[in-house]
């Protein structure tokens, strides 16, 4: 099958769905350059350049801007080069696009819109350019929050997010947008709240958001060299999260690690402890296992930041212990970061 | 009027900036410094002509593209060298990165990377100070796109309200990242325009002449000190190298804008130009102005390597200071 990279896969989603749907505009800041959000935007930007435009600094009115243009039938989408700059945006989208549907009970029409934000990572991208807020949307009932890992979802879950009803968050990492990896010419929409099991596995399932299942997978193959197998799952959507797929899972491993490119406290990772909790209890081995951000903001000195994110020996180390294995070094396993800066 | 002294001083001072930059810009290149960094280049006049006009009283806060606040308010570059190294001894122990330092000790408080957010601190700085009846100023320094920001307005209208002895500085380098103005705000409108709407003293100055910030900024603080109130200064003045990162636009074959633009403006270098006022009026020899740059240099390079061979912090603290 074709292979493509993780920002092609955006790129032509866009191109895909404005191509079908004239109401689709895209806009945020240097969105119509060829730099526009890493690449993602440059050829919808040459095919539609009327519908692809540059947006001043204005994320907080946009935001609101954009729920008054869906309101009127347009499908706008939003661009952040960091999901960071997304806090500015947070009244519109929180009190108002994600309960539009809700709370003038359908009679005000639907606000399609699609916020799509890169978020940040490595090489001292430093406290303000590297956070995923996916669990703080999430927590919201009205919002959709995608964060795909591979570019065939990337491209799947986009296409659905094109034509939804609803507004839908999408994280794009910083880190996928070089990764390469097959789509086929011919996509269907993702449907929203599917997991995706990037891996079968019987011992242990790592539940692994956006980066993290791209860590799981080599932790995985690293120790699927001993015997052990490990399920990875890709919620794909942390809202709507498909549930069934977590808990059949865990039900057949008995142990689970949670992986998400965020902070613990409050965060995605205790969504899902929570839910093994919950309605897995009785098929837990092993007490359930987190693996986050370290809890502080992100630091730039390469040492302490090399120590802040977790990566693929973490989550082979974590697996081991939860299966009474010895700890074994790992550090091999990591992948090199060919991120070379500065942005 | 500018004193010889002064005007000598301002030069130095403008060179300091430059040839620190310039010397971290080259360093940048190694790829030791693993910290997004927006370099200064050709935009010194604006930050050493305000800080000029300010004591050690006064605060300053800045934007991302911060180094030449923090150093014209009193930062060292050694310690800044060393934030942009990762290394224990940056001015933030190196967890902050270019676009979060601060120098209490010299009243640079802190620039912050979010778009507006140095505008609403050096508000509430002067809210403080305007609640304790003192004399003392608060400055943002900031790009042209924070008048693109709610927050910047704001923080205009409440500083009007409420009278804070709050000093707003936009450098206008007509960009930003690859934004031009043109596309940013309608034919016509000026950002000074619309501050003034706001009731609000404002200046329109070629950002590049240090002798003219520096008389403005003078001027500006000694009225807000007499009469406390806002006061808003647009500098025109334009950016040398890419947005974020050591190199020109043309070197990476990007084309929002020509090589021909950026030169045009190279040729208005505010330090050259301020050289070549020293030696008109004869205030220095070109004999002095290169041994200053050739010590001045030196002394960069010390920093720079002195910085370089500090430690990193040790993975232990990660978690120290988190409340
Ligand atoms: C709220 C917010 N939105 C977007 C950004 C991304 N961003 C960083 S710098 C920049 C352009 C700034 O331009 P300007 O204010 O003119 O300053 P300059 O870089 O030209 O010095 C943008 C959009 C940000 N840092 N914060």
């Amino acid at each position: 099958m074709r292979i493509i990279k993780y920002n092609e896969a955006i790129s032509e989603a866009t191109v895909e769905a404005m191509t079908r749907d004239p109401s689709i505009f895209l806009t945020g800041h240097a969105a119509a350059y060829p730099s526009g959000l890493f690449g993602t935007t440059a050829r919808a930007a040459e095919t539609f350049p009327g519908r692809v435009f540059d947006c001043p600094s204005m994320e907080n009115a946009f935001a609101g801007i954009a729920v008054g243009a869906a309101a009127m039938g347009k499908r706008p989408v939003f661009v952040l080069p960091r999901a960071d700059f997304m806090f500015l945006a947070f009244d519109n989208l929180l009190n108002l696009a994600c309960k539009w549907h809700y709370m003038y009970d359908g009679n005000a029409g639907r606000v399609p819109i699609v916020i799509r934000a890169a978020v940040g990572k490595g090489w001292g991208q430093g406290a303000t350019h590297s956070q995923c807020p996916h669990a703080p949307l999430a927590h919201f009932p009205g919002l959709t929050v995608a964060l795909p890992s591979t570019p065939a979802d990337a491209k799947g879950l986009l296409l659905n997010a094109y034509t939804n009803n609803h507004p839908v968050i999408f994280f794009e990492h910083r880190s996928l947008f070089g990764t390469e990896g097959e789509v086929p010419e011919q996509m269907d929409p993702i449907p929203f709240g599917k997991a995706r099991i990037a891996r079968e596995g019987t011992d242990l399932t790592i539940v692994a958001t956006s980066l993290m299942t791209l860590e799981a997978t080599i932790a995985a193959d690293e120790l699927a060299k001993q015997g052990i197998s490990i399920e990875v799952i890709d919620p794909r959507t942390v809202r709507p999260l498909d549930e069934e797929t977590i808990l059949a899972s865990v039900a057949k491993t008995g142990r689970l690690i949670v992986a998400d490119c965020s902070w613990e406290m409050c965060g995605f990772s205790s969504e899902v402890a929570g839910l093994i909790a919950e309605k897995g209890f009785h098929s837990l081995k092993a007490p359930v296992r987190r693996i986050a951000l370290a809890n502080c903001p992100a630091p730039v000195s390469l040492p302490l930041e090399t120590a802040f994110y977790p990566k693929a020996s973490t989550l082979a180390q974590a697996a081991l212990r939860l299966l009474n294995k010895d700890e074994q070094d790992l550090a091999g396993i990591d992948r090199v970061d060919y991120f070379k800066g500065p942005y | 009027m500018i004193t010889p002294e002064q005007h000598i001083r301002l030069y130095k001072e403008m060179l300091r900036i430059r040839c620190a930059e310039a010397a971290l810009a080259e360093r940048y290149k190694q790829q030791e410094m693993r910290t997004p960094t927006h370099f200064g280049l050709g935009q010194e006049a604006v930050p050493v002509g305000v800080c000029a006009a300010l004591t050690k009283e006064d605060v300053a806060y800045s934007h991302h593209r911060s180094h030449n606040h923090y150093l014209a308010k009193g930062g060292s570059v050694y310690r800044l060298a060393a934030e942009l190294f990762g290394r224990k001894t940056g001015c933030s122990g190196g967890r902050g990165g270019s676009v979060h330092l601060t120098d209490r000790e010299s009243g640079f408080i802190a620039s912050s990377a979010i778009l507006a957010e140095c505008v609403a601190m050096a508000t509430g700085s002067a809210l403080s100070f305007a609640m304790d009846a003192s004399d003392r100023i608060a400055v943002a320094f900031f790009g042209d796109a924070v008048a693109e920001e709610g927050a910047f307005y704001e923080c205009l209208g409440y500083a009007a309200l409420k009278k804070l002895p709050v000093l707003f500085v936009c450098e206008n380098n007509g960009y930003a990242t690859e934004s031009p103005l043109s596309i940013r705000q309608p034919e016509g409108a000026s950002i000074h325009g619309r501050v003034a709407s706001f009731q609000i003293p404002t200046r329109n100055i070629d950002g590049n002449d240090v002798a003219e910030v520096y008389l403005t900024a003078l001027e500006v603080v000694d009225e807000m000190r007499r009469k406390p109130g806002p006061v808003f200064m647009e500098c025109r003045t334009y950016r040398w190298l890419e947005h974020v990162g050591p190199f020109f636009d043309h070197e990476l074959k990007r084309t929002y804008r020509t090589k021909e633009e950026v030169e045009e403006w190279m040729a208005h270098c505010p330090v050259k130009r301020h050289g070549a006022y020293l030696l008109e009026n004869g205030h220095a020899t070109g004999e002095q102005l290169s041994t200053w740059e050739t010590e001045t240099r030196k002394s960069i390079e010390d920093d720079i390597e002195r910085a370089y061979q500090d430690p990193w912090p040790d993975v232990q603290t990660l978690m120290d200071k988190v409340y």
